[in-house]
């Protein structure tokens, strides 16, 4: 380990303290020492400058003017919404800008549909030419909307075969992140393992390949990613022992073309002589088996549920990797490689070309699958090719995306679980006193399980140079031993409950320059903020809470511009769209659930504080600002 | 596994069964017939079945008669969220084995308690009976594991805070659910010799040794509790609805009154149940 004091590179959790002292002093004096920078930034209601721009830069220089989209100008928008994430860079950015800062007060609901179905309503609709496509929940029906007609009406309804049994199997509530378009064909993913393709204009089922099976404990909620007529796909099920993998499925005929795991030796995980990792510690021979005790990655987990972006100019994929299980971490001694982490691969072969660990040997469930942000970056007068990630484990961090170097990792949330990342060696590094192990107690652990972010998606503005971010604000302790029971056989852990963090609120709504690596604007939500974000060339930004609100700021300041309650929780993706007469509209789906809400959506009992390990501590009055029902909304100016 | 259809016909079926003992039974009885609704894994012996052979069917069977009922089944594969989707989501009312302290439901008075065992082949020639025999160092141990987040099975956090850790393989408890009984993968593994010894649930156990092509043999493992408190014992309950507190009362009777049944019940399947101390016998 280094020696944080002497090392400029080194972004410590004691230069973020810094800086918080800084504000305290500046605005609230009230609040403890632990307060999160973000949350006073909010409070505070400081913009970027003033205060801010007193501290001194970090050894680092960026211009927000010089951020920009990678492989395209971000002028090009062809009113579409073709996969989840806008585009392959997941920038969740629409060039469309009729509704703006100055008349998004005007915005109204302009028709509704109701999806038929009570889960957690996690996906993005799509839109392509004049249809509008949605998949709910389980059972994982797929609509077409007909945009040409007033009120959108149903165009056709697919129903895939589905096994029951995947209920079983679900971790968290039985979410579906969504589908994406391409050539014709509208593909998605089914709770029960299947990948499945549809005849975009008809309705007809195309081909339906089984990719995961249920009877191993595997499942899939991830939205797929295709990319040059490959269809990539990764499964769920950390818990269950399976073993995680990237798996890409031919578009045309549904046939398997290559798999990924994501533990055990080089020739599963794909690893050959173009792999190329920048840190010495991820350089070796079958480093997914030595880095496990004997035989432990058979059933190491390191599961792929979460975003995929794709670099035309350099041909490459990028994907996170799960956390480890199933077993306790002191069980796994070692890095459990590839867990936790990113692989960067090519699309082509899903030959591994870099590799990065987040967390390595995971205490504390950061899986890291969460979205990479593909922009072009000025940091110390150069143009980089960076992946921005907010990470589960609290950091924010900006990669060079050609090689995986980690340029920067700042926290943007209450870390306790870790003092920082060091850049020199790439490592995250320890915090002792938080490690969790069976039949101790560790209490303030940030972020808990669930992360600063889970796989709540943010957005990126080539227009400010921003990232958006839905986030948590969660601690958790682990005190005493818990008696639990599965299959009939009893078994212990530690009693989780989940907490908020620093200032009280259990979420916020973060302007993050990636540049500078720190928050300009934050607005604090008492719930996790568990819905993805949209931002537009309007310079307005949008997204959901639990309790039903839907949110549209300015992007610049964080102001709230306008609100309407939707009919339940809101954890869908926001979308924006033109429609067939020409107009901007912006859709989301209301319909609370997930593991943050699956106190409504699964009805779990209050009074249980470890239920959904642990979640349902910090969410008991959830019931009583939300109930359930999935209805997509879209909204318009008069 | 049961689909929407098959289950509504075996509803539909077994309600009609019902109701027409229920009419032979106590002709001009205008009371329903009641039933006992049972929260059950299909494919789990020998907890429970869809055959109904496992030793909760037949309590189920036990509990119902006592109470002139007759026992419906909602199935669902014991895995995370089982409560959720039917204790918890109303579709049946007793779960027939918890552990007497698990949070999530009402639980009764216990009705048996067991211990974790240490299983091996009788040609082995090893004799082990403590966590902290050296010869664990030496051996290739399987545990069953489930879960991550720390928590997990207790022989895993025990060989775990002593350090036994690369020669332990891990069997997941849910396995493959296209096979019968998936949590017996274990007890095969150690009759095939995969592993030397494991360190298995006593109910598990104790029905799936005597059903492999070797003898193994059973014995408790010590200590009961490892501290600071790690206990390998636990006392068995039925559990209902958290405030279903009539239904609880009910059973918590009927257990009582049939105790000499339910024990020759848990001795044929070969539970084994340490002595309680001071309880005047096992």
């Amino acid at each position: 380990m280094l020696d944080t004091a002497s090392n400029p590179r080194l972004k410590t959790s004691e230069r973020f303290y810094r800086g918080t002292m800084k504000k305290r002093a500046a605005c609230l004096s009230l609040l403890s020492f632990l307060s999160l920078l973000p949350l006073l930034t909010a409070a505070c209601r400081t913009k970027a400058s003033a205060a801010d721009g007193k501290e001194p830069a970090p050894a680092r220089s960026a211009s927000l003017a010089g951020a920009r989209v990678a492989g395209q100008p971000p002028a090009a928008d062809d009113g579409q919404w073709v996969m989840p994430a806008k585009d392959y860079a997941s920038t969740r950015y629409s060039a469309l800008a009729q509704i703006t800062t100055a008349n998004v007060a005007q915005l109204k609901p302009v028709w509704t549909f109701s999806t038929g179905n009570v889960r957690g309503h996690e996906a993005a609709p799509l839109v392509v030419g004049s249809t509008m496509y949605v998949v709910t929940p389980f059972p994982n029906v797929l609509y077409a909307l007909d945009l040409t007609q007033p009120g959108a009406p149903l165009k056709w309804q697919y129903q895939p075969p589905m096994l029951p049994a995947a209920q079983g199997v679900a971790c968290c509530d039985l979410v579906n992140r969504g589908a994406a378009y391409d050539g014709g064909k509208v593909f998605y993913n089914t709770l029960d393992g299947q990948t499945i393709a549809v005849d975009a204009e008809s309705g007809k089922e195309a081909w339906r390949t089984k990719v995961a099976d249920i009877n191993k404990g595997e499942s899939i909620t991830m939205a797929p990613l295709v990319v040059k007529g490959k269809v990539l796909v990764g499964n769920s099920g950390g818990e269950f022992g399976v073993r995680g993998w990237l798996t890409a499925l031919d578009a045309g005929s549904g046939q398997i073309a290559w798999r990924a795991y994501n533990t055990g030796p080089d020739k599963d995980v794909l690893i050959g002589p173009d792999f190329k990792p920048f840190y010495p510690q991820d350089r070796g021979k079958d480093l997914g088996v030595s880095t496990w005790p004997p035989g432990a990655w058979k059933i190491g987990g390191g599961t792929m549920w979460g975003w995929i972006s794709y670099d035309p100019d350099l041909n490459l994929i990028y994907h996170g990797t799960a956390n480890p299980g199933p077993w306790n971490p002191d069980m796994r001694p070692g890095d459990n490689k590839w867990t936790s982490g990113i692989f960067a691969r090519d699309p082509d072969t899903g030959a591994a070309r870099w590799f990065y660990q987040w967390t390595p040997h995971d205490l504390h469930d950061y899986d890291g699958i969460n979205e990479n942000v593909l922009i072009d970056l000025d940091l110390h007068g150069q143009r980089r090719k960076v992946l921005v990630r907010p990470e589960r484990n609290g950091y924010v961090y900006v990669l060079d995306r050609a090689t995986g170097e980690v340029l920067s990792a700042d926290p943007y949330v209450h870390v306790t679980s870790s003092l920082g990342v060091d850049l020199k060696s790439g490592k995250l590094l320890e915090a002792p006193d938080k490690k969790t192990g069976f039949g101790h107690i560790v209490r303030d652990v940030c972020p808990a399980a669930p992360g600063a972010k889970d796989w709540q998606p943010s957005a990126f503005s080539p227009k400010t140079g921003l990232l958006y971010m839905p986030h948590n604000n969660l601690c958790m302790d682990e005190e005493g031993v818990e008696a639990n029971y599965i299959a009939g056989t009893p078994f212990v852990g530690a009693n989780v409950k989940m907490y908020a963090g620093p200032g009280g609120n259990r979420g916020a709504f973060t302007a993050w320059d990636p540049a500078a690596g720190r928050a300009v604007w934050s607005v604090p939500e008492p719930f996790p903020a568990w819905s993805g974000a949209l931002v537009t060339a309007g310079d307005v930004v949008f997204y959901g809470t639990m309790e039903g609100w839907f949110k549209a700021l300015d992007a610049r300041t964080g102001k709230e511009l306008w609100k309407f309650k939707t009919g339940s929780g809101i954890i869908g993706q926001p979308i924006s769209y033109r429609g067939p007469d020409g107009k901007q509209y912006v859709a989301i789906l209301s319909g609370v659930g997930g593991w943050s809400g699956a106190i409504v959506a699964g009805a779990l009992d209050p009074h249980d504080s470890t239920a959904a390990l642990g979640f349902v501590n910090a969410m008991t009055d959830l019931p009583q600002h939300s109930t359930k029902g999935g209805m997509l909304y879209v909204f318009a100016l008069p | 596994m049961s689909s929407p259809s098959r289950r509504s016909c075996a509803v539909l079926a077994l309600t009609a069964l019902a109701l027409l003992l229920g009419a032979y039974a106590r002709p001009g009885a205008a009371r329903p017939a009641r039933e006992l609704r049972v929260c059950a894994d299909p494919n789990n012996l020998p907890f429970s079945n869809q055959k109904l052979e496992g030793f909760e069917n037949r309590l189920a069977e036990i509990v119902a008669r006592d109470l002139g009922a007759s026992v419906r089944y909602t199935w669902w594969a014991q895995r995370r969220g089982f409560f959720r989707n039917t204790l918890k989501a109303g579709t049946c009312d007793v779960v027939l084995g918890v552990p007497a302290s698990l949070e999530m439901v009402a639980p009764t008075r216990p009705y048996y308690r067991s211990t974790y065992v240490f299983v091996y082949r009788k040609d082995r020639g090893i004799d082990v009976r403590s966590f902290d025999d050296p010869i664990l160092k030496k051996l290739r141990i399987g545990v069953q594991v489930a879960g991550d987040d720390g928590a997990n099975m207790p022989p895993v956090h025990a060989l775990a805070a002593r350090g036994i850790i690369d020669n332990v393989t891990g069997y997941t408890l849910y396995g493959d659910y296209t096979q019968p009984n998936p949590p017996a993968r274990i007890l095969d593994a150690v009759a095939a010799g995969e592993v030397d010894v494991a360190v298995v649930w006593g109910p598990l156990a104790g029905y799936f040794a005597p059903r492999q092509p070797v003898p193994l043999v059973l014995v408790s493992v010590e200590p009961q509790i490892d501290l600071p408190f790690l206990p390998f014992v636990y006392d068995i309950a039925v559990g209902v609805r958290r405030g279903d507190e009539r239904l609880r009362g009910e059973i918590d009777t009927v257990l009582e009154r049939r105790r000499p049944e339910i024990e020759k019940l848990l001795d044929r399947y070969g539970v084994p149940r340490p002595a309680v101390p001071g309880a005047g016998g096992a």
